[in-house]
């Protein structure tokens, strides 16, 4: 049996922040993750933004660990060797009468300490963002917003906590949760795990885990919003992130420029039942596009490359985080929605607090490696260092996307860093992410996956079992 | 009786008026080329295509061999041809018009490579 | 940095004859770039019957039409073929630099001809509803991995649009085995060739539902079903005529768009509606000696056209060279 001093369900950036934070102290840490492949849940249709701490409520506890969030944000990219860009967001008003909104959303904000904050003029956004519709009269302009890759902050917090020596568990799925003595016994699809502390961050699945636990009362109801992709060539489309004054359920629909470069114009904000419906709609489109346009008049439908859905993990109006004391041992981190992702680090902070204060004896490892060697991406590098790349592995020379500009090596590189799926690859090279779709250079990854990971073509999928790409092949006959 | 026949022979795509009687072609129009009456022929009285498919190769330069009938042959035969080329496997290199069933499914047209593969 | 008389960027139809045009021009120094492993471009994967009949008066398979032109490229020493050669930048002066497997190469081409053909339009350029599934190809895209590696993606297809490709597949589906349940054209007619219709629909009884377009696609990990709706001549759906297939595969089939995102990187002036180059003469574009042919400068129906009007690009970049001495 895998026996731990702590155990955390689900593989998303909540949990790989805590595994990564636990993995200082001399810990037995474990991760489990249903999923294939690790951010493949609510992490995975992110839109990668850093917020400042804007649009929170003033005594909110999400509002503190997003202002937090985005200091430590800066901090583990560094570390990790993550992009951050900080580039900025402006909250617009389009009617002189909303100007007192936005002077309300200003104090707001510097009640919970979100630094910079000023109120610009229409001269100003002009200037400043000359795509914007002449309509816009002000803006609150909040200089440390930020984007990250989602998925690709997710894979180096969880290689570098595993590098200190966390153990993650893909495709386990947990199925039953019992109290033995002190501990936990956490049945899965791939065994028992034993753990002294249980940490429940499965994003939309929590309240159903926490229920397991013997904590039911509160319900995860899925908010979907579906996100549309420009092409790369827009990707000066805007000089921050915009977004319009925020709705009671919603910041509204945002154009941001995501942190590879193509914009992106959502999401929407629609409250469903089915926790795995993913689906877009015509209406979703029509929608988050006259919204766009009403910022940017000149974004056209022909500029959209792709779309998704993703599912806000909603438990209320703030996040759920907190020792549950019914169940000595068993925390809950539940409702992470945005600001989730920005305030991921300082969850993890809070959850490392609460264990202290229940008992878990915390001592620090002599040496941490917090630092990672950063992923090579040609597409973020000058031609000059592509070339003593390509001369120190000619690999790097052998192109297997053309409209991303990824290569074998990385794509290798990817596998042997966890990727085990054509998402999970997309995820972190970008190979299948540009114009053309996977067009071109979906028969190539499909052999690597194979070669690589030492399975049959026709075992190889887009994100895990049952999404096989190859029903048959001549050899079969 | 009068049929209305796409003529497949060329990219121009002829729509042919033929005139027929029991099985047999007594009239046809429409076509720019004579390759046009030919076709409308075979087409009513014994249509035939050729078949283009790929056989499985290995350890050359190619996995799969691209082949064709180098005549149509029946269509409906195709089916039962396709079947039988699923089975191939050729085990030595080929070049371009190579035959890689001679008499095939003793049609009388030959089974020829259409790609060489080294 | 070398310096090269003429680069021709894609080893497909159209750079193919425009190499060999050039060289019978009088070129005599030509660099050749492909970046996959053999020169014929997409024509390898077009293992059917109909190429040639215009250009060479002989009907031939995509790879006999290819090996045509191969065959005169092997036979001209003039001619070096860089396979495997990706081109990742161009600069307004025709410098370029290519990526092949331990090499990165910098050249500068006093003549320069794109032949980099077009790419297939998406699902998402179409803006089909739904999920995002595994089993949703464009229809090149299953061709090759029918074709060229022998794989069969799917046994129970829709396909989306009628285009040529689209209805090669209905019946390379077929004959592999698979069913085509359907093929949905939004257009009251066909856009592929009137003989495909015959040949690869009519032949195998695949209803073709024209005036309809997929509104949506279901299916968690793989799909499971499509719907479809009745439009108007407006493209407007006709509410309550919706049609559901059970299908694992969706195949895109909806038109191709030039492959231009080089030239355009270069400064040539671009008509953004079409992504081809802007252009009152063939092949020509607004950066002296920068020539784009085949594909590339617009769609083509047929081959034999491409090759045709490559060959006229080859000479014109043979003019251009004689009159830079």
């Amino acid at each position: 049996m895998n026996v731990f001093d702590t155990l955390i369900i689900g593989g998303g950036v909540i949990g790989t922040s805590i595994a990564r934070e636990l993995s200082r102290y001399k810990l037995r840490i474990g991760v489990v993750e249903k999923e294939e492949e690790l951010a493949f849940g609510v992490s995975k249709s992110n839109s990668g933004i850093i917020h400042p701490g804007t649009q929170n409520a003033a005594h909110s506890l999400k509002g503190r660990l997003c202002v937090q969030g985005n200091i430590l944000t800066r901090k583990i990219c560094r570390e990790l060797g993550v992009d951050f860009k900080e580039v900025g967001e402006l909250i617009i008003a389009f009617e002189e009468k909303e100007r007192t909104r936005l002077l309300r959303l200003k104090e707001e904000a510097e009640a919970l300490g979100v630094p910079g904050l000023k109120i610009v003029n229409s001269a100003w956004l002009r200037e400043n963002e000359p795509n914007l519709g002449d309509k816009a009269v002000a803006a609150l302009y909040a200089p440390t917003a930020g984007v990250v890759s989602p998925y690709r902050l997710v894979y180096d917090l969880s290689e570098n906590a595993k590098k200190n020596g966390a153990k993650f568990y893909t495709m386990t799925k947990v199925e039953k949760i019992a109290p033995r003595g002190a501990c936990f016994e956490v049945y899965t699809s791939k065994g028992v795990f034993r753990t002294r502390y249980l940490i429940n961050a499965a994003g939309l699945f929590a309240d159903e885990i926490s229920k397991m636990a013997g904590v039911d009362d509160f319900k995860i109801r899925p908010r979907k919003g579906e996100e549309f992709l420009l092409d790369k060539k827009r990707e000066h489309i805007t000089d921050h992130l915009l977004f319009p004054l925020p709705s009671k359920t919603s910041k509204g629909i945002l154009i941001i420029t995501t942190s590879d470069g193509n914009p992106m114009i959502g999401p929407t904000a629609e409250e469903i039942d089915d926790k795995e419906d993913l689906s877009t709609t015509d209406a979703g489109l029509k929608k988050v596009l006259a919204a766009a346009q009403r910022m940017v008049p000149s974004i056209s439908e022909d500029d959209i490359i792709a779309y998704f859905a993703g599912l806000r993990p909603v438990a209320g109006d703030d996040f759920i985080i907190r020792h549950e004391d019914k169940v000595p041992g068993f925390i809950n981190v539940a409702g992470i929605q945005s600001p989730g992702l920005t305030a991921a680090p300082s969850i993890a902070l809070l959850v490392v607090d609460i264990l202290k204060r229940e008992g878990l004896a915390l001592k620090r490892k002599l040496i941490f490696k917090g630092h990672r060697e950063r992923t090579i991406h040609l597409f973020d590098i000058p031609l000059a260092k592509t070339e003593r790349f390509i001369k120190k592995d000619a690999s790097y020379g052998d192109i297997v996307c053309r409209c991303e500009m990824v290569s074998a090596k990385e794509a290798r590189d990817a596998i042997r860093r966890g990727a085990r799926t054509l998402d999970g690859i997309k995820f972190r090279t970008r190979a299948q992410a540009g114009r053309c779709h996977g067009t071109f250079c979906t028969t190539r990854l499909l052999k690597i996956l194979s070669e690589e990971t030492e399975r049959p073509l026709k075992k190889i999928t887009k994100r895990g079992p049952e999404s096989e790409i190859i029903k048959e092949t001549r050899t079969d006959d | 009786m009068i049929r209305k026949v796409t003529c497949i022979d060329c990219p121009k795509g002829c729509v042919l008026s033929v005139g027929v009687e029991g099985r047999k072609v007594v009239k046809i129009t429409g076509n720019e080329c004579p390759k046009g009456e030919e076709y409308a022929v075979s087409e009513i009285e014994d249509p035939t295509r050729i078949l283009t498919s790929t056989v499985l190769a290995e350890g050359f330069s190619l996995r799969m061999v691209p082949v064709r009938t180098d005549r149509p042959i029946p269509k409906g035969d195709i089916k039962r041809a396709m079947k039988e080329i699923k089975r191939i496997r050729i085990s030595e290199p080929v070049r371009i018009g190579d035959i890689i069933i001679e008499d095939f499914l003793r049609l009388g047209v030959d089974l020829i490579a259409t790609r060489e593969s080294r | 940095m070398i310096e090269r008389d003429l680069v021709i960027v894609g080893g497909g139809p159209a750079g193919m004859a425009a190499a060999i045009a050039a060289h019978e021009n009088g070129v005599e120094d030509i660099l050749l770039l492909e970046r996959d492993h053999c020169l014929g471009g997409i024509l390898n994967q077009c293992i059917h019957t109909g190429f040639g009949i215009e250009y060479f008066k002989e009907v031939l398979t995509g790879p006999e039409y290819a090996h045509r032109f191969i065959e005169k490229i092997r036979s001209a020493p003039q001619i070096e073929v860089s396979l495997r050669s990706f081109v990742v930048r161009l600069e307004e002066d025709k410098r370029l630099f290519f990526i092949k497997p331990g090499v990165l190469e910098n050249v500068k081409a006093r003549a320069l001809i794109m032949a980099t053909g077009c790419r297939e339009k998406t699902r998402e350029m179409i803006h089909i509803a739904g999920t995002r599934p595994s089993g949703i190809f464009s229809a090149g895209l299953a061709q090759k991995l029918i074709n060229i590696e022998g794989l069969l993606p799917g046994r129970k297809a829709v396909i989306a649009g009628s285009g040529d490709i689209g209805l090669i597949m209905a019946r390379r589906f077929m004959l592999e085995g698979a069913e085509v349940k359907a093929v949905i054209e939004i257009q009251k007619e066909t856009r592929g060739l009137l003989r495909n219709v015959v040949q690869c629909v009519e032949d195998f009884d695949i209803p073709v539902y024209f005036n309809h377009r997929i509104s949506k696609i279901y299916g968690k990990e793989r799909v499971e079903k499509i719907s479809a709706v009745r439009v108007d001549g407006d493209f407007n759906d006709i509410p309550g005529a919706e049609i559901e297939f059970e299908c694992d595969t969706v195949l895109i089939s909806v038109g191709l768009i030039p492959e231009n995102e080089l030239i355009e990187m270069a400064g040539v002036r671009m008509d953004k509606k079409t992504n081809s180059p802007v252009s009152k003469e063939l092949n020509r574009t607004s950066i002296p000696g920068l020539f784009v042919c085949g594909n590339s400068f617009k769609v083509y129906d047929i081959v034999d056209s491409v090759s045709r009007d490559s060959v006229i690009a080859g000479r014109l970049a043979a003019e251009y060279l004689r009159a830079l001495r």
